[in-house]
């Protein structure tokens, strides 16, 4: 018998999130205690007497039991779970209470509230990543750290400000709310940036990022099972994950390096998530709200189902880029516009849209803007104006793989024409 | 041949380093067991042994102290019975115990009296 890969790390979420329940959300740090002692007694006994079948199972009854002690020894002490206060009162009822806590149905409500509570507007967008990673997904603070390449003590601070914030609140997210809505945005708004970490992350070597894009589409399709969350955005947020999903495969070539779209070996491309992609992109067209999950999804699609780079449709993406400058202008949008318009009304154009992105300044930091210069100049046998800027993306690169990247096309630029 | 207690000492801020996330708990573990299964496949392993709880009391003629014990000191979290040819072997066996990666655990490796 073999533990699946990241077993405790998925069991975890599911055990805090059923503890929760039980001790109230302002007893999380009980709750995670609890969780953790199921995990220590579950590998102290597994690693000599072997994984048993049913390993989740196993789990579960040992968390169930601590909680029954701590619920019996501490119940003249601390308050718990308000709504189970009386059912915890009373041996008649403890027990089916602690029962009904772990069924499959309502870890996944209490999933969805968790995830909802994390997503509090007051919270600064990156605790809300933080604490959705660490709570429901199971990540330790040193390893949200690595991803997002922050300190570790950065993170620790927000996820400790983040859990007293949730702790202070009396209970967790109502589903049934009349703020259900609005606070579906912002959910999926977090879970967006948490897939783009993942999948545009800045140290795109670490392992650990593309858990990020798995961790985020399990979010997601968390949502999707719940009807009032199933939204057309939520639809096009799912289609969208899923076909730059589809692409992870080649993001990185045989040897470890960043490989550039034109590049991919296509057939490398997850066919099934490309084909879940399409058919999510069509769920989602429903109603009148064009969201820029749409957009993006629409521009994924047409990657997707392209035969190779060449015969990408540019003109269709371009407009679509248009469209999304108009619903959600940012400087990154506007730099794969201009991409796209240089393969579609050639060089020149999109060196002219890649000069005129407002705000430009705020891609400084950003190598890509560079490079982009760099490509279109190379294109058209400009090698030293090109070498020049990938030299100036270079400075900026944020991790070894760009790094190296960006010094092949250094030196692919500095090469006469006829061999580069 | 002969037979060998191993026991396995380790401090409660190793141990609760290992356990500091679910990814490292399930690392953790993996070692353990790989470990065992090594033991196990050349004909080491006469017994798999017990977990021990990280709490208990001591109990001496003065006095029945309680647990948890002092941070600092190393406590017992387990035992095995080890076979293997001789001392040499059975303490060249537990050089490769995960217990021993952190630092500060150790494994007591003492001869079973042969009557």
């Amino acid at each position: 018998m073999q533990l699946a890969e990241h077993f405790f790390r998925r069991e975890a979420g599911r055990l805090v999130v059923a503890l929760t329940r039980i001790f109230g959300v302002h007893n999380l740090a009980l709750a995670e205690d609890v969780a953790q002692d199921a995990f220590c007694r579950a590998i102290e006994v597994w690693k000599t007497r072997g994984i048993p079948e049913n390993p989740s199972a196993w789990l579960m009854a040992t968390a169930k039991n601590r909680a029954l002690d701590r619920v019996r020894r501490e119940r003249t002490a601390r308050t718990f779970a308000p709504e189970l206060a009386r059912h915890l009162e009373s041996e008649w009822t403890l027990a089916p209470t602690i029962d009904e806590a772990f069924q499959p149905a309502v870890i996944r409500d209490e999933q969805l509230r968790m995830m909802f509570s994390c997503c509090h507007p007051k919270l600064p967008e990156e605790a809300q990543l933080a604490l959705i990673l660490n709570i429901l997904c199971g990540f330790g603070a040193p390893e949200i750290a690595a991803a997002f390449l922050t300190g570790r003590a950065a993170i620790e601070k927000r996820i400790s400000r983040g859990k007293k914030a949730l702790a202070g609140t009396k209970s967790l997210f109502d589903l049934a709310d009349a703020d259900f809505g609005a606070r579906l945005t912002t959910v999926q708004r977090a879970l967006y940036l948490l897939f783009n970490e993942g999948y545009h992350g800045a140290s795109a070597a670490a392992p650990v990022r593309a858990e990020l894009c798995e961790e985020a589409m399990r979010l997601v399709a968390l949502l999707s099972e719940h009807p009032p969350g199933a939204t057309p955005a939520t639809h096009a947020l799912a289609a969208l994950m899923c076909l730059h999903a589809a692409r992870l495969p080649t993001k990185l070539d045989a040897a470890g390096e960043l490989s550039v779209m034109g590049e991919q070996d296509r057939s490398r491309w997850d066919a099934q998530r490309v084909a879940e992609g399409l058919a999510l992109l069509e769920r989602s067209a429903r109603g009148d709200e064009l969201t820029p999950y749409h957009i993006e999804a629409a521009i994924a699609a047409e990657h997707a189902s392209a035969p190779s780079f060449a015969a990408t449709n540019w003109r269709v993406i371009s407009s679509l880029y248009d469209k999304l400058m108009t619903i959600a202008p940012s400087p990154v949008v506007a730099l794969n516009r201009a991409i796209a318009l240089a393969e579609c009304d050639g060089v020149e154009r999109g060196l002219e849209a890649l000069g005129a992105i407002d705000d430009r300044e705020r891609l400084a930091e950003y190598p890509f803007y560079r490079a982009a210069f760099g490509e279109l100049e190379l294109r058209r046998g400009n090698g030293a104006a090109a070498a020049t800027h990938f030299r100036a993306a270079l400075h900026v690169a944020r991790s070894e793989p760009e790094r190296r990247f960006l010094e092949k096309r250094i030196a692919t630029a500095s090469r006469p024409r006829e061999r580069r | 041949m002969a037979d060998f207690l191993f026991i396995y000492r380790n401090t409660d801020a190793e141990a609760r380093q290992y356990m500091g996330s679910p990814e490292a708990a399930q690392t953790s573990m993996k070692l353990w067991m790989a470990w065992m299964a090594e033991l196990e496949a050349k004909g080491h392993l006469k017994s798999r042994g017990e977990p021990l709880e990280r709490t208990g009391r001591v109990v001496t003629s003065k006095q029945v102290t309680d647990g948890p014990y002092a941070e600092a000191k190393d406590i017992v979290s387990g035992f095995s019975l080890i076979t293997a040819k001789d001392e040499a072997e059975a303490a060249e066996l537990a050089k490769g115990c995960p217990v021993l990666r952190g630092g500060s655990g150790s494994v007591e490796v003492r001869p079973v009296m042969k009557l």
